[in-house]
């Protein structure tokens, strides 16, 4: 039979914020083990959670920029059940009344996955088993995480890649999360069915949980449609289960099924009282929200006329939209712009390894050299010689060509004796030109540029040169 | 010096600023009466005499070099579930021994920089889970003025404590009635303030939403006296509410001596004067309302309709805050641990070890009423009945400046009865608890006592932040 | 009390109870749950709950690391030790 699968997230992304969520210690990665805790978050008798407003901030700018609608109230409540990580054996999360309701990402293609909801929880500690004994690092617990939960609306393991890809894209480019997978920042608990196609009532749905790697959701994902495709091809009922993924053996396998699923006993939690939001403090938040990379795309081609490909790839990277926006403002060019951001800046930054944002180029420098190019102030090849340094030191390209006399020679008067004596100089090759070898012309405005030490202006010396030859 | 069991907090401040005695002196007398009565009272859970007597060497010291601060020099008991750098910290049970308490709680702090001395942890029932003081993990504490019974609870050896000489003045914590329940029983002044009014951050949780923390006090202005250093604003408690403090040493201030209360009406909730009412206890609580009626009250009955449902209700809301709250006690990260081979057997038997019967009850109760399946039936449909109940008390605010009622149905009883009988100890916090549900201020004050010579208090309850006429009725309707 | 199950309760909240508390508790929550159970006659419609203390909006803490406890303290406070974690039995996951 012929299946349709039926696939839902729920992403945990770690806030970018100093503090935890509840508390005021440190939320650095890698540091000794229990050296960021205080008695709030390694769950001391007596201590008290409070909100962290940044945490509050971010998760409603990534409410903003993913269409949800922002609660003005929202509440927290505890989750609760017994585990070594967990500093209350309650962990305090949002079940009932989160901070941001639907919402929906659109992936390349078309296709909009909606969202349910966004909800903030705590982190809980890491345990290290170790032979005889597992040892436990609070410093984890109580980083904040946004959990972003979709419908069951992605039909593939490649739709689910391409809707944490775009996720990722634009919690980044809102600041809203470095979402660094190496370090956890980003965590999926897959949901996924079959049900035969033409049918509108889901399957049974199996959970693998905490995967940080999209070619682990994306291995995990195939694997688990295959078997449950062979499964119910065979006959075999899916069991409601939570399953785990074992990236070494590249198979799922059971935790637990839903008869031994824990009893949560969620309940309000009494020690923080509801986060109250005006739509003012809403609108406030909102100003700081940058552009969605796919609406900046959109309008960068209209704005500066620049292809698809180019505004693709400006955009998908939030400060260099920011630097190539800038740049193409003060030169007045936006398609010289881009094209010198393409090549010669992004070739700059590959080869030292350096983002343009960390260099000594300023969007200014570059739109002003620029804007001497396009007045023909200057010339191409003195503009590619100029780039460099002012990479690497910076300064004003009007300025250091002025200084140093760079400023192209565009009078035909100045230029016509070097032309005249570039053709004395070279009899054989103006015969070549004239018996029909068109590379010789290359040649001898080569002859005209190096006698005018590489000012003079090349379209001009060429226009010259086949007027005389002709 | 003079009596030290009488001696006040006021007054030991204005001896101390007099120098008629010193803090050290002062501090030794305390521990003199203290320690002996250890054996038997068993006010306290730890006593920290070095502690306690190098603070008073400082305070001395600073008084000599000329500086003064609101409670410089006096020697405090803090209940055994606040925290204090440095001191174990086990709200009486043996599953935090071995603990010790990194930080100071809020109050702690402040009443710290208010050159407070702590002397030690008083008793009290296990994570404030009781009204005897007999189900801490650590023995029971006897009421000094009711000899052989009990002191009344949670805060039982902070009442003790006051009443018995052996501090100057405790802090208690009420989350059913457990400072003003025991303040009743030995005859003391115990104010349980506004919900939000009194940081809980460093406080032993017992039920978040109901949980305050306030004075015990031989006396009304001394109460304001630890009010004023302990009221006001946290920002390590969610819930403290940033509302103006008014001072309440002041509240009595410009009253006419001989009708301070005129203008005042107060209000006699009919569902607490009922047929459990001991008679005793009745007649010095209408005793009470004449005598503010002769000091210039307006007495008007008034209805509490919901208030039979305050039991249940709170014993739902309650239990299942406490439930999850007393999560953290497993033995992991600090307190006892009962070794165990596996993760869930030393979960089960670190706290099967380490929680009292009384404890163990109500975490199960509490677990109970939020598993899934029952979560509907008790503890949602209990969170609405508590807005009914919250309703009956705006009703009567809306037409009375204050209640006047009865704190506990019976005085004291003997220790060691009704000890298996959780639904009798329930009922004994039948008229205390509806101040924590609807959140309002409350104060026990005492009121005389029984023929048998057991102290009885009665209790004036306020609207949110009405400490202030709370304290000025108070301080008139005292008896000391 | 229909419902009661004291077994399963009694492993949510991680108490292991011996024979004689698992009959008396059973039968003193039986009792208490009747008791409390009073309630259950009230018309509660349309009525909202009062989950909190008090009916304010939690506070916002600005986002700025203050220090938290020394290693040792928490270390010096865990029943157990293992280097620089607290130690537990091997957890099975």
């Amino acid at each position: 039979m012929e299946y349709e699968v039926v696939i839902g997230l729920e992403t945990h992304v770690q806030l970018k914020t100093h503090t935890k969520m509840f508390c005021g210690c440190g939320t650095a990665f890698g540091a000794t083990p229990n050296s960021h805790v205080c008695p709030v978050c390694l769950g001391y008798p007596g201590a008290l959670p409070t909100l962290n407003g940044r945490a509050i901030r971010l998760t409603v700018m990534a409410g903003l920029m993913l269409g949800c609608e922002i609660a003005k109230r929202s509440r927290f409540d505890r989750k609760n059940y017994f585990y070594p990580d967990s500093a209350k054996n309650y962990q305090i999360t949002q079940n009932d009344a989160p901070l941001c309701l639907g919402g929906h990402v659109d992936l390349p293609g078309g296709r909009t996955v909606r969202l349910n909801h966004i909800h903030l929880e705590e982190d809980v500690g890491k345990l290290t088993h170790r032979p005889g004994c597992s040892g436990v690092d609070f410093n984890r617990a109580g980083i904040p995480l946004m959990e972003i939960v979709s419908e069951p609306d992605l039909r593939s393991a490649d739709e689910a890649i391409a809707y944490l890809t775009a996720l990722r894209e634009m919690m980044i480019y809102a600041g809203v999360s470095d979402c660094n997978l190496e370090e956890g920042n980003m965590r999926s608990d897959v949901n996924v069915s079959l049900r035969p196609k033409g049918q509108e009532a889901y399957g049974v749905k199996v959970e693998i949980k905490n995967m940080n790697t999209f070619s682990g959701i994306h291995a995990a994902l195939e694997y688990e449609i295959a078997r449950q495709t062979q499964a119910l091809d065979r006959g075999q009922p899916i069991v409601q289960e939570t399953r785990r993924w074992d990236p070494d053996l590249g198979e799922t396998f059971t935790m637990r099924t839903k008869e031994n699923a824990e009893d949560y006993r969620y309940f309000p939690e009494p020690d923080l009282p509801p986060v109250v939001l005006t739509q003012e403090q809403i609108n406030a938040w909102a100003k700081d929200l940058p552009e969605a990379p796919a609406a900046r795309r959109e309008r960068m081609m209209k704005d500066y006329g620049i292809p698809e490909y180019d505004a693709g790839v400006l955009s998908a990277d939030r400060a260099l939209a920011d630097f190539f926006e800038a740049a193409a403002k003060r030169s007045g060019n936006g398609k010289l712009t881009s094209n010198w951001v393409m090549a010669e800046v992004l070739a700059l930054t590959a080869k030292e390894g350096t983002h343009v944002k960390d260099s000594a180029l300023t969007p200014e420098a570059l739109g002003d050299l620029l804007k001497l190019l396009d007045a023909k102030t200057i010339n191409g090849p003195t503009a590619k010689a100029l780039l460099p340094e002012l990479f690497a030191q910076g300064g004003d390209p009007a300025a250091i060509v002025k200084e140093r006399g760079l400023g192209q020679v565009a009078d035909a008067g100045a230029i016509e004796p070097l032309v005249d004596a570039a053709l004395a100089d070279n009899p054989k090759v103006v015969a070549d030109y004239k018996a029909g070898k068109q590379a010789a012309l290359g040649f001898l405005v080569g002859q005209v540029m190096k006698r005018s030490k590489g000012k003079a202006s090349p379209q001009l010396v060429q226009s010259l040169l086949r007027d005389k030859l002709s | 010096m003079d009596d030290i069991k009488t001696l006040t907090l006021a007054g030991a401040l204005e001896g101390l600023r007099a120098k008629k005695f010193s803090s050290v002196e002062l501090t030794q007398a305390l521990l003199d009466v203290m320690q002996p009565s250890q054996a038997d009272i068993h006010a306290f859970v730890t006593i920290d005499a070095e502690g306690a007597l190098a603070q008073a060497a400082e305070a001395d010291r600073r008084r000599a070099a000329g500086e003064d601060a609101p409670l410089l020099g006096a020697p405090i008991a803090m209940k055994d579930n606040m925290s204090v750098i440095g001191q174990p910290c086990t709200a009486s049970s043996r599953i935090l021994e071995g603990y010790i308490a990194p930080y100071d709680a809020t109050v702690t702090a402040k009443l710290r920089a208010a050159g407070a001395i702590f002397l030690g942890r008083t008793n009290m029932d296990e994570f404030a889970l009781g009204s005897t003081t007999q189900t801490s993990g650590f023995g029971p504490t006897e009421n000094p003025v009711a000899r052989g019974c009990i002191p009344g609870g949670s805060s039982g050896g902070s009442a003790a404590a006051v009443v018995g000489g052996l501090a100057l003045a405790a802090l208690g914590t009420d989350t059913g009635g457990s400072i003003r329940q025991p303040a009743s029983h030995c005859g003391i002044v115990g104010v349980k303030p506004t919900y939000g009014r009194v940081s809980r951050y460093g406080i032993v949780a017992c039920a978040s939403s109901l949980d305050q923390v306030g004075p015990m006090t031989k006396t009304v202005e001394d109460a304001a006296l630890l009010m004023d250093v302990i009221s006001g604003h946290d920002p390590m408690d969610a819930t403290s509410l940033d509302v103006p403090v008014p001072r309440l040493a002041d509240a009595w201030t410009g009253a006419d001596p001989a009708k301070p209360l005129v203008g005042m009406t107060l209000g006699l909730p009919k569902e607490y004067f009922g047929d459990g009412l001991d008679p005793e206890v009745r007649a010095l609580t209408e005793a009470a309302a004449k005598r503010a009626e002769a000091l210039g009250a307006t007495l008007r009955e008034v209805s509490l309709p919901y208030s039979p449902y305050g039991i249940p209700t709170y014993y739902i809301c309650m239990t299942a805050e406490v439930s999850a709250n007393l999560a953290r006690f497993d033995g992991v990260r600090y307190g006892a641990r009962v070794p165990c081979d596996d993760v869930l057997g030393q979960y089960l038997k670190t706290r099967a070890q380490g929680m009292g019967a009384e404890v163990k009850r109500r975490v199960l109760l509490g677990t109970f009423v939020l598993s899934s399946g029952y979560y509907d039936a008790y503890y949602n449909r209990a969170q609405k009945v508590r807005t009914l109940i919250k309703r009956d008390f705006d009703a009567a605010f809306a037409t009375c400046d204050l209640l006047l009622a009865p704190v506990t149905p019976e005085p004291a009883w003997p220790l060691g009865v009704y000890q298996d009988d959780p639904i009798r100890n329930y009922l004994s916090d039948v008229l205390t608890v509806g101040a924590n549900l609807a959140g309002c201020c409350a104060m026990a004050i005492p009121a005389g006592a029984t023929a048998a010579g057991k102290p009885v208090g009665i209790q004036l309850l306020g609207p949110n932040f009405g400490e202030p006429t709370l304290f000025r009725a108070a301080h008139a309707l005292e008896l000391r | 009390m229909a419902g009661f199950d004291i077994d399963r309760v009694a492993m949510l909240a991680r108490l292991e109870l011996t024979d004689e508390e698992r009959t008396r508790f059973g039968r003193q929550l039986e009792t208490i749950v009747a008791y409390v159970d009073r309630i259950a006659g009230l018309d509660l419609d349309g009525l909202d709950a009062t989950l909190h203390g008090h009916d304010a909006g939690a506070p916002f803490r600005e986002d700025t690391p203050v220090p938290g406890l020394p290693l040792e303290a928490v270390l010096n406070n865990a029943p157990a030790r293992i280097e620089d974690e607290i130690r537990m039995p091997r957890v099975v996951e």
